[in-house]
C-alpha cells in the first residue's frame, strides 16, 4: 500500500514539475515559434502554428547584422567577468582568510549596492562617461559589467572560500610557500570548481545585462540586448523579426547554460547543501 | 641542530590573555610533548614557536637566532596537524613533494626524497592516489612524510593521533616514536592524552591555564609531582587526593595516593571500604571503594583479585609513595 502511495505521489510531482517547467518556458517558446511566423502571422493573435519561414533570420540579419553586436556581447562579458575575478580573488581571500570586525560590514555594503535601483545614478554615471569619452566604447562598457557584477563575485568566491579549512592554508606556508604561492598552488586548485561556476554565473549576468548597455552604447559596443532593443523603432513593432532577433541573442547564452547546468548548479548550492 | 628557546613568550587575543609568560627551554634532539586539559594554551604555544600567530612579547629563537618577526617558512620547521591538512587536489606524491618544490630542489633530488620517504612510512604503493582514497592512518603518515622530506630544525605535531581509533593510534604512536629514534631531530608534540605525553617523551610540559605547571621527565612527573593539578593530572587511573583528619595526620592539608600504590586486601588493612564498582581488564582490576572516614578510592589491583559490587576490601598506601600538598596545592 505504501509503495503505491509513494509511487502516485511521484506522478503526481512529476506531472507538477514538468507543468511548472513549461510554463516557465513558454515565453520562450513562443519566441521560438513567433521568429518562424510571417509578420502579419505574427500580429494576427494567439498562434502556435507558425508558417515555418527563416526570412526574419536573413532581414534581421541583412539590415541590422548580427556579428558585431554578438562580437561585442563575447568581448563585453568575458572581458567584465576576467576583470571582476581579477580584483575579486584577492578581496574574497583576504576577506575569507584574514577577516577584521568589520569584514561583515563591507560585504553587506557591496551587496546594498546591488540594492540601489540603477535609475538613481544614469545621470551621474551618463556625464562622466561623456566626459572621459567612454561612451560607446567597448572599455567603458566592460568596466561599468564588472563593476556591477563585482559584489555577487565577491560574494560567491567568498562563500567558496570559507569551505576551504584554513589548516591546509596553514600547511602550505609551513612548507615553504609564500602568499604568491599559497594561491597558485594551493588556494586556486582547490577553489577552482568555485571560480569557474562563479565565471559562468557572471558571464550570464554580463550577457543579460540591458540597462547600462543599451543606454551607455550606439553603435561601435552595442551588444545583442541593444540589438533586440533597436527592433522597437519608431515606425513600430516587428514582433517576428524581433523574436528573431531574440532568439539569436539568448542562443549563444543558452547553449552554455545548458552545457554547464551541473557546474551552475553546484555553484550556487555551493554552502547551502553539504 | 634543532633547540628552542621561549623567552618571556606571551599571547593574547584581544582582551583575553591566553598565555600570560612562558620561559621554555628545548635541547637539540629532545621529544617535547605539551600537555594540559583543552584550552590551557598548548596549541597556541605551538603555533607561536610555528609562526602561524604572532607573538604579543618575548621572543622565540631556534638554534640561538631571534625568529620572533619570520614568517612560519623561514623558521624551518615542519608542522603536522590534526587534520592531516593535507592538499586534496594533489597526489600522495605531489604531496610529499611540495615543500621540496617550493624549495625549488630539481626534480630528480625531489624523486629520490619522496621515494625515501614513502619507503620509511610504507606509502610506496600509494604514492599515486589521492587523499580521498587513502584510510586516516595512511593520510596521517603522508603529512608526516610531507614533514620528514624537508629534514626541518624541529618537528611540530598538533595532536596529530586525536583523530585516529584507538588501535590505529597505539600503532602510530609506535611509529612516530620509531621515526624520532630514527631521525634524532627535535619534535614537540601537543596533545591531551597523558598516555601519549607518558609514552613518547623525553620531557613533558605541563600546561594550565597558559602557565607551565611542571617540566620534566615522564617518571619525573610521575613520582614527584609540584602540585595538585600535575598530580591529578599525570598517571592513569587518577591519583587520590584525601583532605581531612587523614591528611592532618601527615602534616598536609592534602595527600595523594596512586591506586597502584594501595595494598589490597580481603582479610585486613589500615581503611575498610565498600566496592562501588570493579571493572575487570583481565591484567588489572580497577575498583571504585568507597571508604570509611575517607571517602571515595580508586585502587588498582592485579587480574586475579577478586572483588565484586558490594564486597567489603581492607586497604592500606604504601607509607613512601604519600604525596603531601600544603594548602597552597605545592608539594611538600
Amino acid at each position: 500500500m505504501a509503495r503505491a502511495v509513494t509511487n502516485r505521489h511521484k506522478v503526481i510531482a512529476t506531472i507538477a514539475a514538468w507543468l511548472i517547467a513549461f510554463v516557465i518556458f513558454f515565453p520562450i517558446l513562443y519566441t521560438l515559434l513567433t521568429s518562424i511566423k510571417t509578420e502579419s502571422e505574427a500580429i494576427a493573435g494567439f498562434s502556435l502554428i507558425p508558417s515555418g519561414t527563416f526570412e526574419n533570420y536573413i532581414t534581421v540579419q541583412t539590415r541590422n547584422g548580427y556579428f558585431k553586436p554578438f562580437m561585442n556581447s563575447v568581448v563585453l562579458s568575458v572581458g567584465s567577468t576576467i576583470l571582476a575575478l581579477i580584483i575579486a580573488v584577492p578581496a574574497a581571500w583576504a576577506m575569507a582568510f584574514s577577516p577584521t570586525k568589520w569584514t561583515k560590514e563591507i560585504l553587506m555594503w557591496m551587496l546594498s549596492t546591488k540594492m540601489m535601483p540603477a535609475v538613481a545614478v544614469l545621470v551621474p554615471i551618463y556625464l562622466l562617461f561623456r566626459d572621459f569619452g567612454l561612451l560607446d566604447t567597448r572599455i567603458g562598457l566592460m568596466v561599468m559589467l564588472t563593476l556591477i557584477n563585482l559584489p555577487i563575485v565577491v560574494w560567491m568566491l567568498y562563500t567558496y572560500f570559507r569551505e576551504i579549512p584554513g589548516e591546509i592554508l596553514e600547511a602550505a606556508r609551513m612548507d615553504g610557500a609564500g602568499l604568491w604561492q599559497e594561491i597558485v598552488y594551493v588556494l586556486t586548485p582547490m577553489a577552482l570548481p568555485g571560480i569557474a561556476s562563479t565565471f559562468l554565473l557572471n558571464i550570464i549576468l554580463a550577457w543579460n545585462e540591458s540597462f547600462w548597455t543599451i543606454r551607455l552604447t550606439a553603435v561601435d559596443a552595442a551588444p545583442l540586448t541593444a540589438f533586440i532593443a533597436s527592433f522597437s523603432s519608431p515606425q513600430g513593432l516587428f514582433w517576428a523579426k524581433l523574436s528573431a532577433a531574440s532568439t539569436m541573442a539568448i542562443a549563444p547564452i543558452l547553449i552554455l547554460g545548458w552545457f554547464s547546468q551541473k557546474q551552475l548548479v553546484r555553484g550556487l548550492t555551493f554552502g547551502a547543501v553539504k | 641542530m634543532g633547540s628552542i628557546t621561549l623567552n618571556k613568550v606571551s599571547k593574547s587575543f584581544g582582551e583575553a590573555k591566553v598565555i600570560p609568560s612562558i620561559d621554555l627551554e628545548i635541547q637539540d634532539g629532545e621529544f617535547v610533548v605539551f600537555v594540559g586539559p583543552s584550552g590551557c594554551g598548548k596549541s597556541t604555544l605551538l603555533r607561536l614557536i610555528a609562526g602561524l600567530e604572532d607573538v604579543s612579547g618575548g621572543s622565540i629563537l631556534i638554534d640561538g637566532q631571534d625568529v620572533t618577526g619570520k614568517a612560519p617558512a623561514q623558521r624551518r620547521l615542519a608542522m603536522v596537524f590534526q587534520s592531516y591538512a593535507l592538499y586534496p587536489h594533489m597526489s600522495v606524491r605531489k604531496n610529499i613533494a611540495f615543500p621540496l618544490k617550493m624549495a625549488k630542489m630539481d626534480k630528480a633530488a625531489i624523486d629520490q626524497k619522496v621515494a625515501d620517504a614513502a619507503g620509511i612510512l610504507n606509502l610506496t604503493d600509494y604514492l599515486e592516489r589521492r587523499p580521498s582514497q587513502l584510510s586516516g592512518g595512511q593520510r596521517q603518515r603522508v603529512a608526516i612524510g610531507r614533514a620528514i622530506v624537508r629534514e626541518p630544525t624541529a618537528f611540530l605535531f598538533d595532536e596529530p593521533l586525536s583523530n585516529l581509533d584507538a588501535s590505529l593510534r597505539g600503532t602510530m604512536r609506535l611509529e612516530i616514536s620509531q621515526l624520532h629514534n630514527q631521525l634524532k631531530t627535535t619534535m614537540v608534540y601537543v596533545t591531551h592524552d597523558q598516555v601519549e605525553a607518558m609514552t613518547m617523551a623525553d620531557k613533558i610540559v605541563v600546561l594550565n591555564r597558559g602557565n607551565i605547571e611542571q617540566v620534566g621527565s615522564p617518571l619525573d612527573l610521575y613520582s614527584s609531582p609540584r602540585n595538585l593539578f600535575v598530580a591529578g593530572f599525570i598517571g592513569s587511573p587518577k591519583m587520590n587526593l584525601i583532605e581531612g583528619e587523614y591528611a592532618r595526620s601527615k602534616n598536609a592539608k592534602t595527600v595523594g595516593i596512586r591506586p597502584e600504590h594501595l595494598v589490597l586486601s580481603h582479610e585486613s588493612g589500615l581503611w575498610t571500604g565498600k566496592v562501588t564498582v570493579a571493572e575487570h581488564l583481565g591484567s588489572d582490576t580497577f575498583l571504585h571503594v568507597e571508604v570509611e572516614g575517607i571517602g571515595q578510592i580508586n585502587a588498582r589491583a592485579d587480574g586475579e583479585f577478586g572483588a565484586r559490587h558490594g564486597d567489603q576490601i581492607f586497604l592500606t598506601p604504601t607509607e613512601t609513595k604519600l604525596h603531601r600538598f600544603d594548602d597552597k596545592g605545592l608539594a611538600i
